[in-house]
């Protein structure tokens, strides 16, 4: 008995050895994308996945350019109408063809959805007038068309409609339900979905019959494992377990560029990291001269220096480089002295006792920010209580205004820059969502304006100076404490031309990616 | 016999209705805290304006009857999603429990009869770190030295899993899995390692002194036969109590190694589950192992009369 199970044993071992496809490409991520909706979450998991599986009708290059992709070309037919014309003979992964009606089914699905209905607030609608061709109605001329249509994936209108076995329909989008579209994908994009256990692994396999020919793509396999411990993930990298790792600590960007066998790619990021000082909780803080003496207090360059070991890029503004409201000129305030003598002529000399409230697990060393900023604060004798709690629950939080510093990382969804303001510095509106992650009860009817302006302002010259001067607004009135924006880091194995296919959304494009021959 | 069982049973039961609560309050703040509520009432069918006890009554009968409630992220049962993930952790901990004992007779052995021996001092300081060292730590010095320096065991995750039956899939029958339960085991058992050998150690020591064992030296008897049969056999008594009580701990440990070895077990889940705020299957796993515990321990009392047949169950005050 013994000897047959043990030859048995030997059998599956000899029998097992991977199997593994012609231009594999193993990919370590931090998480797993919480569902295969692409409109489920909005968050970086989901859009990585999105351009796994589907397709935008527009993309960003890595020169902050837009890209054709299922849309061919487009034009303008009135201020508010935007004419666009579809790629012919695209399949679905189901093997529907895509069509304008295909673009009009998933644009009305977004509207339901939570989290992606704020990016298209602007558009009425999606009228189609052909099978490839069809018309983007606006409530007025909006300037950002384009950037707000990187994030439609036209999805199988056929393969989506309908009701499942339990009688449920199949188009439902249900946040952390489960829901047919949050298991099942059919889309225009280079990869299906082979396999997938969450959480554990997912397998992908090339799309043969793939719109894109031209795409000098090689990958034939992508294997995505999510791997949570940063050292972990280094480690099955530098052993060659796997071939691409996203994020790499700052800790770990060596280690990654010294190894023969592996090179590190990076990007300057866009993700702005920022605190808030509560007017309403902090009567202190409505003080113009307290808001500019905090900034001064704060040694931003030796955050970056010591803490992310310059591994992101000093920041006082909220618009990074290439973005239109980007003012060149504005340097870090830090000086100490001068800090000191702004609570002085405060009348806060002694200083006083505040709370203070950030996730540790949610930006790169966040905690450790945290910590040197409240530090630093101790300087001009602002006496900082300082807790730190885990994203899940942060940001009801900071939706309550629990504390009277909070920190927020932001990115701009349209990567643009009146988004910053719009939902971290702008007046406060429940109605139109306006300042909804304003904690600090900053308002300027003239930089709101200015901000009204720039989001129908159809030149760009007039538009890049409405947008600098709003941002000049916000850095003269200390409206928040910038601190840095946060690189981007991916560790490659040699051989994986990956660095043609990262991008500042952080969402490879894997369907380009050519792998060298070993 | 039976008496005792019963009694061991109710206990049990009590034990179980006090993690209930523990687990029923968690989950009942966590779902304040994060304004889910709604959601999550609807995810356990518990009204949310109810009183405490109403609450906990629901929650209660619903627990009796395997519904924990629905993990939000994993988008099924939260019992479901435990039962998936435990094959991983139990193979985990078999693993390690066998390289303890592989590991530890031998080496608790050697010690105790050589006590001045170089390897034996060696032994017992390296086992006062492998103590003191954190499993995360270990599990990071593992890695470095066997995936990145010698690339000769893999980093991480299960590698190629054999399905068995059900929800079972079995790293013992591939060489593949094999290679990637080899870290995980190892660091899990650096933690048990220490007191076992130390345990031996010390009731080998006793044993060795015992007339007994003078008596069989002075037949002639082979000395390995006295030590590895007649000595051995009497200080198995307490590794055994002390084992069971210690498997249960592992279960606990297994969160650190599961997330450094990003191993898909129980404990890496609810870590993760902890993270996201996933509070019905914090509360399932909670209650899972506490289950685990209970049961753990009645095993080890009935075992412990078996071995000893001295120790009466029936009598004992349970």
């Amino acid at each position: 008995m013994l000897r047959r199970v043990f030859a048995a044993i030997m059998l599956t071992v000899m029998f097992s050895g991977p199997t593994a496809a012609q231009n594999s490409l193993r990919v370590a991520y931090d998480a797993d994308p919480v569902s295969l909706d692409p409109y489920e979450q909005l968050s970086g998991g989901t859009l990585q996945l999105s351009h796994l599986i589907f397709d935008p009708l527009v993309r960003w290059t890595q020169d902050h350019e837009i890209e054709a992709r299922l849309a061919e070309r487009w034009e303008y037919v009135a201020p508010q109408t935007m004419r666009f014309h579809l790629r012919e003979n695209v399949q679905f992964h189901s093997g529907n063809l895509l069509t304008a009606y295909d673009v009009e089914w998933t644009f009305n699905r977004l509207k339901t959805s939570g989290d992606f209905k704020a990016i298209f607030e602007p558009f009425t609608s999606v009228s189609v007038i052909d099978d490839h061709t069809f018309d983007v109605k606006m409530s007025q001329p909006y300037p950002l068309v384009l950037n707000s249509l990187t994030y439609l994936f036209p999805m199988d209108r056929a393969f989506y409609s309908g009701l499942t076995d339990d009688g449920r329909d199949k188009a439902e989008i249900v946040k952390h339900g489960n829901s047919f579209s949050s298991r099942n994908a059919s889309g225009t994009g280079p990869f299906i979905v082979a396999e997938r256990e969450q959480g554990v692994k997912s397998v992908f396999k090339r799309f043969d019959r793939y719109w894109d020919q031209q795409s000098k793509g090689n990958v034939e396999e992508i294997v995505l494992t999510p791997i949570k411990e940063d050292s972990t993930r280094l480690a099955a990298l530098l052993s060659g377990a796997v071939d691409f790792i996203a994020p790499v600590a700052p800790s770990n960007l060596k280690n990654v560029s010294d190894h023969p066998q592996t090179k590190l790619i990076t990007m300057p990021g866009t993700r702005a990291i920022t605190f808030q000082l509560n007017m309403d909780r902090v009567p202190a803080f409505k003080d113009i001269r307290v808001r500019q003496a905090v900034d001064y207090a704060i040694n931003n360059a030796g955050i970056v220096e010591r803490i992310m070991h310059g591994f992101a890029t000093v920041s006082a503004q909220m618009s990074p480089e290439g973005y239109v409201g980007h003012i060149e000129v504005l340097a870090p305030r830090y000086d100490l002295d001068k800090a000191k003598a702004l609570m002085a002529e405060a009348g806060y000399a002694d200083g006083f006792q505040v709370s203070m409230l950030a996730p540790h697990n949610r930006y790169v060393n966040d905690e450790r920010i945290a910590q040197a900023v409240a530090l630093m604060l101790s300087k001009i004798n602002i006496e900082v209580d300082l807790q730190t709690i885990p994203k899940a629950q942060y940001w009801t939080q900071y939706d309550a205004r629990a504390a009277d510093i909070m920190m927020i990382g932001w990115h701009s969804d349209t990567e643009d820059s009146a988004n910053f303001h719009q939902f971290l510095t702008a007046c406060p509106n429940e109605e139109t969502g306006q300042g909804r992650y304003n904690s600090s009860g900053y308002c300027n009817p003239d930089a709101d304006e200015l901000m009204q302006r720039a989001n129908s302002e159809m030149d760009a010259t007039l538009r890049a100076e409405l947008l600098r001067d709003l941002e000049q607004i916000l850095f003269d009135d200390a409206a928040f404490i910038p601190l840095h924006w946060q690189n981007l880091a991916w560790g490659v194995r040699n051989g994986i031309l990956a660095e043609d296919i990262v991008n500042a959304q952080n969402a490879p494009y894997f369907g380009d990616l050519v792998m060298e021959a070993q | 016999m039976i008496i005792y069982l019963a009694k061991r049973f109710i206990q049990a039961l009590l034990v179980l209705a006090v993690i209930s609560l523990i687990g029923f309050t968690v989950q009942d703040n966590l779902a304040f805290q994060q304004g889910l509520n709604a959601g999550s009432a609807a995810a356990y069918n518990v009204e949310t304006d109810a009183g405490f006890l109403t609450k906990y009554f629901q929650f209660v009968s619903g627990a009796i009857q395997g519904d924990l409630g629905t993990s939000s992220f994993f988008k099924e049962p939260a019992l479901t999603v435990i039962l998936k993930k435990m094959p991983a952790t139990l193979e985990l901990i078999f693993a390690a429990a066998v390289l303890v004992g592989i590991f530890s007779v031998p080496l608790g052995i050697f010690t105790a009869l050589y006590p001045h021996h170089t390897i034996s001092r060696l032994i017992l300081s390296v086992s006062v770190l492998g103590l003191s060292v954190p499993v995360f730590v270990t599990s990071i010095l593992l890695i470095y030295l066997f995936s990145v320096t010698w690339n000769i065991l893999p980093s991480f995750g299960r590698g190629d899993v054999v399905p068995i039956v059900g929800y079972w899939e079995t790293n013992f029958a591939s060489w593949d899995g094999l290679k990637h339960i080899v870290l995980p085991a190892f660091a899990l058992a650096s933690v048990m390692l220490p007191l076992f050998v130390r345990l031996i150690r010390a009731e080998m020591r006793q044993v060795l002194k015992s007339e007994y064992v003078k008596y069989a030296r002075a037949r002639g008897l082979s000395p390995w036969r006295i030590y590895f049969v007649h000595a051995l056999k009497n200080t198995l008594l307490p590794v055994v109590t002390v084992g069971g009580v210690q498997i249960g701990t592992l279960v606990a440990y297994t969160i650190l190694a599961e997330t450094v070895f990003q191993w898909p077990g129980m404990g890496f889940m609810f870590l993760e589950a902890v993270n996201r705020g996933d509070a019905p299957l914090i509360v399932a796993y909670l209650m899972v192992v506490g289950a685990i515990f209970v049961v753990l321990n009645t095993i080890v009392d009935v075992l412990y009369s078996a071995i000893n047949p001295t120790v009466n169950l029936a009598r004992m005050a349970a």
